[in-house]
């Protein structure tokens, strides 16, 4: 809403990516709630497009290689930033780091569609800039417990999609799924959840038509 | 000091400046920096080295800026300042932060000495995409002076900022010890202001050799292990 009644009120419509440039997605969310191995699935089930990966792990090696080892993505296509120890600055208050890695990537790969963009393992409250990204993910996992939709956070409230991950160790964990849909569903006012193994469906269908849906 | 100024040197301007620890980084992983008592004498070490390289570099940068110029001259100052840092890894490191710099200073109307930062940064641009950090930093500070400050000053507080997230010294304490250098970090400002008519050839070349081996460590150390900023 504008206050300024001399001014037409701004248009609330997500502004589509520049016409020519890859779309760029995020992924955040709290240390091991399984963003690299969606990121990986992700590569995996959209093989077919033209896509690259920016991590901002601190081990910045360790994501690469993992990737790199499920053979989803050449290491090419990976570029690695480095925070200053400050996982969220580097997706939110100043992008310029990430902002040159997707730029050397476009460089590199003029046919891009799609840059990937995963953040360090950080808090309930970081979320990524919407001069860095187009569109983000925000993943939590269910070993962190059923409070934590509840909680709430700006990266749960509002990302894009935010997925609740590792379902599969709801019994072991005594985490009730129930609740943490409910929780995320009202805190979210309409956003979409995904509910996902990737133990169960190791390629992410429901996050991967997501995306899909946002080429 | 200007506003314009002010903004450039706060740690939250958007210029990638806190993925940069001077150092600090690799001293504190070799035990080299533990406590709070090793700090100030890194700092100082900083300040008369690489502070006054960038002080006086982006100086000579705000001097051209708003000087009638030929064609060249920003390829003179980026390989006069190369030719001043010895380390390849404080080189990068310079320039990875020239462009970060150069991209948040592009998105901003800055009016500057010769009121048309914009065809000035371009300009620069276009002798090297990658510049170093001083020379942008004089191209957008608007004054030879504030210039001069702003890059002695960023020399210090980079790496006591990164002191407190690396080693979790007592903020409070550190900005103590920023507090306290600021007549040297005036002194070095004015000495870079009276180099910033001169020829680039004729500028000084104050360098540390200790801080140049650890920015090579760094890097060494990041392919093997990890670091977590970029110098
Ligand atoms: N059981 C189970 N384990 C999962 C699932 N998704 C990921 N994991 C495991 O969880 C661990 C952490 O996953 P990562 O993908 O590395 O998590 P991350 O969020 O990238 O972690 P950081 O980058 O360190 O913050 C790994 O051992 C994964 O194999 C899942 O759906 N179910
Ligand atoms: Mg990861």
């Amino acid at each position: 809403m504008s206050f300024d009644p001399t001014v037409a009120e701004a248009d609330r419509h997500d502004q589509a990516p520049a016409a020519g440039r890859a779309v760029r997605i995020g992924v955040g969310g709290p240390v091991g709630s399984g963003k690299t191995a969606l990121v990986a699935a992700l590569c995996r089930a959209l093989a077919d497009v033209d896509l690259a990966v920016v991590t901002n792990d601190i081990y910045t090696t360790e994501d690469a290689e993992f990737l790199r080892r499920a053979g989803v993505l050449d290491p090419a296509r990976i570029e690695a930033v480095r925070t200053g120890c400050c996982p969220h600055t580097a997706i939110r208050d100043d992008i310029t780091a990430n902002l040159d890695a997707v730029d050397s990537l476009a460089e590199r790969f003029p046919g891009l569609r799609l840059v990937i963009i995963e953040s360090g393992g950080d808090n309930l409250t970081a979320v990524f800039s919407r001069g860095l990204v187009d569109h983000q993910i925000f993943v939590v996992d269910v070993a962190g417990g059923d409070k934590v939709p509840r909680k709430g956070g700006p990266g749960v409230t509002t990302a894009d999609l935010l997925v609740i991950n590792k379902t599969d160790l709801a019994p072991l964990v005594g985490a009730d799924l129930g609740v943490m849909s409910g929780d995320a569903h009202r805190v979210r006012n309409g956003l979409p959840v995904v509910l996902q193994s990737l133990v169960d469906t190791p390629d992410a269908p429901a996050v991967a038509g997501w995306v899909r849906d946002r080429l | 000091m200007s506003v314009l100024a002010m903004l450039l040197a706060d740690s939250r301007f958007p210029g990638g400046g806190h993925v940069h620890s001077g150092g600090l980084e690799e001293a504190a992983a070799r035990g080299l920096l533990r406590a709070e008592a090793d700090l100030p004498p890194f700092l100082t070490a900083r300040l008369r080295t690489a502070g006054l390289l960038a002080a006086v570099f982006a100086a000579a940068s705000a001097h051209a800026a708003g000087s009638p110029r030929g064609d060249g001259v920003w390829d003179v100052l980026d390989a006069e300042l190369d030719a001043r840092t010895p380390s390849a890894a404080a080189r990068y490191a310079s320039r990875v932060q020239g462009k970060a710099f150069a991209r948040a200073v592009g998105v901003m109307v800055v009016p500057s000495v010769d009121g048309d930062c914009g065809s000035t940064l371009r300009a620069v641009l276009a002798a090297t995409p990658r510049p170093h950090h001083a020379i942008v930093l004089g191209v957008a500070a608007g004054s030879v002076a504030g210039a001069a400050r702003v890059a002695a000053y960023l020399a210090v507080s980079g790496p006591a900022s990164a002191a407190v997230r690396l080693l979790g010294l007592d903020p409070l304490w550190v900005n103590g010890v920023v507090a306290g250098m600021v007549d040297e970090v005036e002194a070095v400002a004015g000495e870079a202001v009276r180099w910033a008519g001169c020829a680039p050839a004729e500028l000084p070349a104050p360098s540390s050799p200790g801080l140049d081996l650890l920015a090579e460590e760094h890097e060494r150390h990041h392919r093997e292990e990890v670091r977590l900023f970029v110098s």
